[in-house]
Parts: structure tokens; sequence; C-alpha cells
């Protein structure tokens, strides 16, 4: 009977809606004899059979209960990814329109009611960049000595303490802060490095969390074999740990460098202005930005309504760089993967 | 108990070792010598302390936090607990095969490289004839010679153990700790790894640790049996197999618990 009991659930983990349906249909019209003589003529003795009756119902109402489960979860899960199609629809179809090689390759003119946002392309890479140089080394070097050197302290608690609580900063927090120490203490002025410096902070406990756990995950029998072989700590980490984890640390770059390009609020007042005809020359030129250019069209600009298409245009192109990086490094991770297996 | 067999001068030598978890004791007052050139079984039960024991000695436990090590371990009349020691160092000269391949996630032949150049050996054609040197020790070279340039995890279990062998051989270590390496393995390999350990004690003092009795007769010239963190009995195999001193040694060889 085990047996019997054990199938049921491997063909219905095989075929999980089917089996849903059926059970569904049963019980809209209930048929005491379906279920059971189905699995009677399975049964040797139908005396025996009539012993096991019970725990057949019940277990048709765990099954039931299994697949509710199931489908509860799978929607859940789904959602998001009609989330992110229902946005992409609403960029693409408002947006479309907006783009152009002239778009992409001109500075707005006309009050910013004409032409295009190159120099809020190049001041959003320019930004992302920046924070990503700054905060990758910084970010993986942190999550090197939580994982690999640090034992459990005071000041280990300390540590991630901060990182927990940086993580929990809103962002707009993070634009006075950069404001008021950047911009005005360190007299960097409103600026590309300013904007980075902000930027890379906030993106910090995505990469030390992303890194930590590609470290975890790293087998401690590759440690004990480099070290084994009379390898000291530091070319265990370099040459072992570090490969190994890879994949793992890029992920937590790719999601840093996602999150920073679309941020609005931490540039509003430490990179980004309002308009700029030109290309920044030095990393303490101050930029647009793609992110602030939608905030500025969409709520301060003098023709709000007639610039609505540039609005989704630019929206479309932020998405883009964001999703087009993405993929670049999901792509570059695969090929990782890959090198490390064959 | 001091065990002493056959008049050759000692490689390793433990005398009195105590080693804590915490405040657990692992192993309780462990005196064995190992000579050159002998193949050394450890036996036991699970728990019995045949695993920290062995890594003692080329001092793999210090990667636990909380341990500590009382009485002394002399490789070549050095004290390798002695605070000057270069772990480091210590650990080139005492190689170690574990009980599940581990190959890195590299090329074969990056595998066995790997311990060369961590020890600063630059010359390719010098790594490149180790590797192979060290392979063919390893009885592998037949089946890979012809795709060192593919990664290491596209071997079989056996043959990832050879290759994990093979890369400890690479680095010319004196002696050899096998840590149950033929545990997570068929029985085919196994008989494999076995005459490998048959023909590698001409070159190295080999200390194996297996649960596998059989094992421990067809490949040890001495035996050494644990039990609850203390030393019970070593000899030599023969003696250890037919004749024990001890009714624990007997019961456990013969299967009466363990």
């Amino acid at each position: 009977m085990n047996v019997k009991v054990s199938a049921i659930n491997i063909d219905g983990m095989k075929n999980p809606e089917e089996r849903y349906l059926q059970e569904i249909r049963r019980e809209k019209a209930p048929d005491p004899t379906g279920p059971i003589s189905e699995s009677e003529s399975q049964t040797a003795s139908s005396l025996e059979n009539r012993k096991q009756q019970k725990p057949l119902f019940f277990n048709k109402k765990r099954t039931l209960l299994q697949h509710l489960f199931f489908n509860l979860f799978r929607s859940a899960a789904m959602v998001n990814a009609l989330a992110l199609f229902i946005i992409l629809y609403f960029m693409i179809a408002n947006g479309w329109r907006a783009i152009s090689i002239d778009f992409l390759t001109q500075p707005p003119r006309e009050m910013m009611t004409q032409g295009g946002i190159l120099p809020c392309i190049v001041g959003t890479l320019c930004l992302s960049l920046g924070a990503f140089l700054i905060s990758f080394p910084i970010g993986v070097s942190s999550a090197i000595y939580l994982q690999e050197y640090a034992s459990e302290g005071a000041l280990v608690r300390a540590i991630r303490l901060g990182i927990s609580n940086l993580a929990g900063v809103p962002s707009v927090v993070f634009g006075l802060f950069g404001l008021s120490f950047f911009v005005t203490y360190l007299k960097m002025g409103v600026s590309i490095l300013a904007g980075a410096l902000t930027l890379a902070l906030m993106s910090l406990p995505v990469i030390i969390g992303a890194t930590e756990e590609a470290l975890k995950s790293v087998p401690a029998t590759y440690r004990e074999a480099s070290l084994g072989l009379g390898a000291t700590k530091l070319q265990t980490i370099l040459r072992v740990v570090l490969p190994a984890a890879a994949p793992g640390i890029l992920t937590g770059g790719i999601l840093g460098i996602s999150r920073t390009a679309g941020e609005t609020a931490p540039i509003m007042f430490t990179a980004a202005v309002f308009f700029s005809p030109n290309l920044p020359r030095s990393i303490f030129d101050e930029v647009m930005a793609l992110p602030y250019h939608i905030y500025v069209l969409a709520t301060a600009g003098t023709e709000i309504e007639v610039t609505r298409p540039l609005q989704y245009g630019t929206a479309l192109v932020l998405i883009s760089l964001v999703l087009g990086m993405n993929l670049i490094a999901i792509l570059f991770r695969a090929r990782l993967r890959k090198k490390m297996r064959r | 108990m001091k065990a002493s067999h056959m008049t050759q001068t000692p490689k390793i030598t433990a005398h009195n070792l105590n080693f804590y978890y915490g405040k657990v004791k692992a192993l309780d007052s462990i005196s064995i010598d190992f000579n050159l050139n002998q193949v050394t079984a450890l036996i036991g039960p699970s728990g019995c302390g045949k695993s920290t024991f062995l890594r003692c000695l080329n001092r793999m436990n210090d990667l636990i936090t909380g341990i500590r090590v009382e009485g002394e371990i002399k490789i070549d009349d050095q004290d390798i607990y002695a605070p000057a020691v270069d772990v480091v160092n210590l650990r080139r000269r005492i190689g170690m095969v574990f009980q599940k391949p581990n190959p890195f996630p590299k090329t074969i032949f990056e595998n066995v490289a790997y311990g060369l150049k961590v020890n600063g050996v630059t010359d390719k054609n010098l790594i490149a004839e180790r590797v192979e040197k060290s392979i063919r020790q390893a009885a592998l070279w037949e089946e890979v010679k012809e795709r060192l340039h593919d990664s290491a995890l596209g071997l079989s279990g056996g043959q990832q153990q050879r290759l994990c062998i093979a890369r400890a051989l690479a680095v010319e270590p004196e002696v050899l700790l096998m840590d149950e390496p033929c545990s997570a393995l068929d029985p085919i390999a196994t008989q494999k790894i076995e005459e490998l350990i048959h023909t590698l004690k001409e070159t190295y003092t080999i200390i194996i640790v297996t649960h596998n009795m059989q094992q421990a007769a067809r490949t040890s010239d001495v035996t050494a049996f644990f039990y609850m963190g203390k030393l019970i009995e070593a000899g030599e195999t023969d003696t250890i197999f037919t004749k024990p001193a001890k009714r624990r040694t007997e019961e456990y060889i013969t299967g009466r618990f363990g």
C-alpha cells in the first residue's frame, strides 16, 4: 500500500496541473467510488482494501492540498515575471516612437521639449561605472575579511550591524548625506565624483551580501586542499576561493550596478543637474542623468503633457540600459561557470 | 603506551599527545612512531579520534577555532608545534589526501601544477615535467594525457582521487596522509588506489585512516587501533589482525562492535 501511495505522489509531481484539474473535477461531481474503485482494481483483496479506505481518503485530501499550495506558490512566483512584463510593455508601447538615432545622440533642445538625451545617457553611465569602481573593490574586500579572516567578536558584530543598517537607509537620506559630506564638507561640489561616491555607499551592502554568500558556497574542502599543499591563506583566497566564487560575486556586482543606475534621490543633490548641453569632461563636472531627467520632465518641465513621449522614451532607454548591463553580466557569468566545469 | 616496532629510525614521533576541541578531550596521551617507507593504518570506530590525530600531523586542525594541543609531534626530530615552525612549509612537506576527492574547479594540469606554483616554481618546463611525473606516479597518466587541459571535474570519482594524489605528490612531500581516501569510491577505484599505495611506500611514509578492515590488512605494514581518543594497540599488521594483545582490538577487528 505504501508503494502505491508514493506512486500517486510521484504521479502528482510529474504532472501537477493535470492531477489538480482531475481532483477539481472530482470535487465538483462527487463520486465516492471514483478514486477508490480505481485503486480497488489494483488491490489484491477487497477486504484489505476496505481497511485501507480511510487512509486513502486522507491522502486524497492531502494531495489536493499539495496541489493547491503548489499552484499558490507558482502564481506568486509568476506575479514577478508579470510585473516586469507589464512595465516593459508600458514603456515600449508609450516610448518606442520617441526613440531614434537623434534621440540617442543629440542633447536636448527647446527647453528640453525636443532633441535627444545623450548627456543623460553618458551621465548615468559615468555615475554607475564610477560607483561600481568604488564599491566593488571595497565591498568584495569587506566580504573577504568578514568571511575568511574575522572571527566572531565585538568588532565584527559592529561591522555587520553597520552593513545591515546601511542597507536600510532610505535613498533620499543618502542624497542628503552626500550633499552635506561629499559636496559641501569635502568641497567636491555637485560632481560625478560626489554622486558616484554616494551611489557606491548605497550599493555596498548589496555587493557585500552577495559576495559573502558566494564565498560561503565555496566548499571548505577546496581551502583544505590548497592549504594542505603548502599554499598560504592569501594564495588560497586569491587562487582558489575567489575564482570559485567569481560567478556569485559578479552577480553581486550586477545587482549593485542595477540599483545605482536607476536611483534618483541620491544623485539629485550630489551629481545631477536640470540641464547641461555639454558632456562631462572630468569627474568634477556635474552631469545630467536618466532617472533625474525623467523626474524633471514629468514634474518640473514647462510642457509636461507635450514631453510625455520623451519621458517614456527616456524611461525605455534607462530600463534597456539596466537590462542590457544585467544581460552582459549574466552572459559573462555563464561563461565563467562553463569554463570552470569543462 | 609506546608502540615500537622494527628497528628503523622513526620519521614521525608523537609523544603524549592530548587534543581538545574546546573542553572536550578528543585525544588522550597518544604516543606512536611512524617509520620511514612504511604504511601505517589507523583504524577504529567513528569518533575514536583517528582522523583528528591524522590532522594533527600536518596541523590541519589549526583551521578550527577553539582547539588545543598538548604534548609533542616530531618530524625528523623537529617539534612541529614549536612556535618557530612555519606551518605553510610544514604542510608542503606533509601531503594530504582527503576523504572525498576534492580537485579544484580548474583543469587537470592546473590542479597538479597548483602546489608547485604556490611554492614559487615558475619554470614552465619544470612544471610540465613534474606534472607529468606526478600523474604517472598516481597511475593516471594513460587516462588523462589526451585531456590535460579539460576540467578536472569531468573525471570519475576514482580518477579524481588519483588526481588529488598526483596533486599532493607534485610538491614532493616526505609523508603522505590519507584520510579514508577510498570511502567515496567503488571497489575497482579502491583497488587502484590500494595498488598505488603499495607502489608509493617505496618513496613515501604513508599514514592512512580507514574504516575498512580488509583495506588496513591489505595495504599496511603497521596498524594502530584507536578507541575513544586512546591508542589501544599498535603493531605489525599481521600481528594485530591474527593475535592482537588487547581484547578491545580483537572485538573490533572481528566485528563485534564499531
